[in-house]
């Protein structure tokens, strides 16, 4: 059976960057990361904010996934559906390079 | 009343950086009386109102004017905008600004650019801006924003000199590089309500070019983001003007009034408070002129029991002050507002006259 997922539609090897013009911030008042683009805000949960810091375009997927694993000490495949599923999301909406 | 809910934070500002700018676009937003070069607030105290606002919950600000590249700071005011944490847009009618500044401004962590086109037309376009040679600039200034890796919005305000030519203006953004397009029908404040009757398109024109952005939103699917504003005085309903008076945005002008919007100085008896005496946020909570119409409670019938009035919040207190005599009104745009004749009347008022150009 062919497995359509999202989750599989981005290499490990991939480098995920934040196009110029889209931005992570952090603002007190707002009461903590936002990803701003053209005309649009998008409210990053922790686990989001997470995973974006680490979006620099020189990290590859597997690496941040790695890198993640460390920091939460959380099961590699729970992290790397995470990750996946909101790397394709944003990538859809134009707010991320694969 | 506001004060006894929890007042929201304002997301955007709008910094008009200055009123000076080479172009003279009849449909232009700033108000009739300009304000002059004297005026203008210094670099040191728009960082201290970047860093404010960035405190408040402001995350956009937009560079805006007049031509902000007719300052010769600017650089400097991105430059501070960016480090307060504010994603910095800039608004530019791409005359003004040479390929070093946009270079420096660059390198100074702009976000975004976006700039104004007048028509697919250069002849058409330099008589709509009163501009000789504006259409070429544009160009430019658009190329080199590309070249650097700048997302590019382009901004095409629509009237009856252009109304036609809608797909031609976005085929040139889409040859300019642009990943979003603006498409905005004239709205009728300052020196577009001076000049209505020579803007104003035909109901049938109103009606084509609806249907020609639908079509050309399908067409262009996945390459460029068409955004449309309605045709005010064509509309059922009326805009939610700035998202809610004094609840999404604000707008400090050259010399520094904080407004809950660019019109807001249109209607008499509200009191403006200046960012070079009081700080942002006292003047979000507490100015009269933001107090005004917080809220929905001072709407009258038929918003008041209306279900969409925490939708559009009875549209906008401009529009219902300058049709009505009134900016408590319900925006005489809706069809439910006992006014709405007197919309579809001034609609049909269209003349070939010459512009009345916006001038200091």
């Amino acid at each position: 059976m062919i497995n359509l997922a999202a989750d599989n539609l981005i290499s490990s090897d991939a480098r995920p960057r934040l196009p110029r013009g889209v931005r992570l911030t952090h603002n007190e008042a707002q009461g903590g990361w936002v990803l701003l683009a053209p005309e649009r805000i998008f409210k990053a949960d922790a686990i989001a904010a997470e995973i974006l810091k680490r979006c620099t375009g020189e990290a590859t997927l597997a690496a941040i996934v790695d890198d993640l694993v460390a920091a939460f000490r959380a099961p590699r495949e729970r992290i790397h559906a995470d990750v996946t599923k909101i790397l394709s999301g944003l990538a859809e909406k134009k707010l991320l390079e694969l | 009343m506001a004060q006894s809910e929890e007042l929201s934070k304002p997301l955007g500002l709008l910094a008009e950086l200055t009123h000076r700018c080479p172009l003279g676009c009849p449909y232009c937003s700033n108000p009739l009386a300009l304000e002059s070069r004297d005026h203008e607030l210094d670099a040191t105290t728009w960082a201290r109102v970047f860093t404010q606002a960035a405190g408040l919950g402001v995350l956009h600000v937009h560079l805006s004017g007049g031509e902000p590249g007719a300052r010769r700071d600017l650089v400097d005011i991105a430059a501070s905008a960016r480090e307060a944490g504010l994603y910095t847009n800039l608004i530019t009618s791409g005359v003004g600004i040479t390929t070093r500044t946009m270079r420096d401004l660059w390198e100074a962590g702009l976000d975004h650019v976006q700039v104004s086109i007048q028509d697919a037309d250069a002849v058409s376009a330099d008589h709509i801006a009163g501009y000789r040679g504006a259409f070429q600039r544009k160009h430019a200034l658009a190329a080199e924003a590309v070249r650097l890796g700048l997302p590019l919005t382009v901004n095409l305000v629509v009237h009856r000199a252009n109304i036609g030519r809608i797909g031609d203006m976005v085929d040139l953004a889409l040859k300019l590089k642009a990943s979003r397009i603006e498409i905005a029908h004239v709205q009728y404040y300052g020196w577009a309500l001076k000049n209505r009757a020579a803007l104003m398109p035909s109901a049938e024109q109103v009606k084509r070019a609806v249907a020609a952005v639908e079509e050309l939103r399908v067409r262009h699917h996945g390459k460029i983001v068409i955004d449309a504003v309605v045709p005010d005085y064509h509309a059922r309903f009326p805009k939610p003007c700035v998202g809610g008076w004094g609840r999404r945005s604000l707008n400090v002008t050259p010399s520094g009034r904080v407004l809950p919007c660019h019109a807001a100085e249109t209607i008499p008896g509200l009191e403006f408070w200046n960012v070079r005496d009081r700080s942002l946020a006292d003047i979000w909570r507490s100015s009269p002129a933001f107090n005004a119409f917080r809220g929905t409670d001072f709407l009258p019938e038929p918003c008041a029991s209306c279900e969409r009035r925490e939708i559009d919040f009875g549209g906008c207190r401009c529009q219902a002050f300058l049709l009505t005599g009134n900016a408590r009104a319900t925006d005489p745009v809706c069809h439910l507002s006992p006014d709405h004749a007197r919309v579809a009347e001034l609609a049909a008022v269209q003349e070939d006259k010459a512009y009345d150009y916006r001038r200091m």
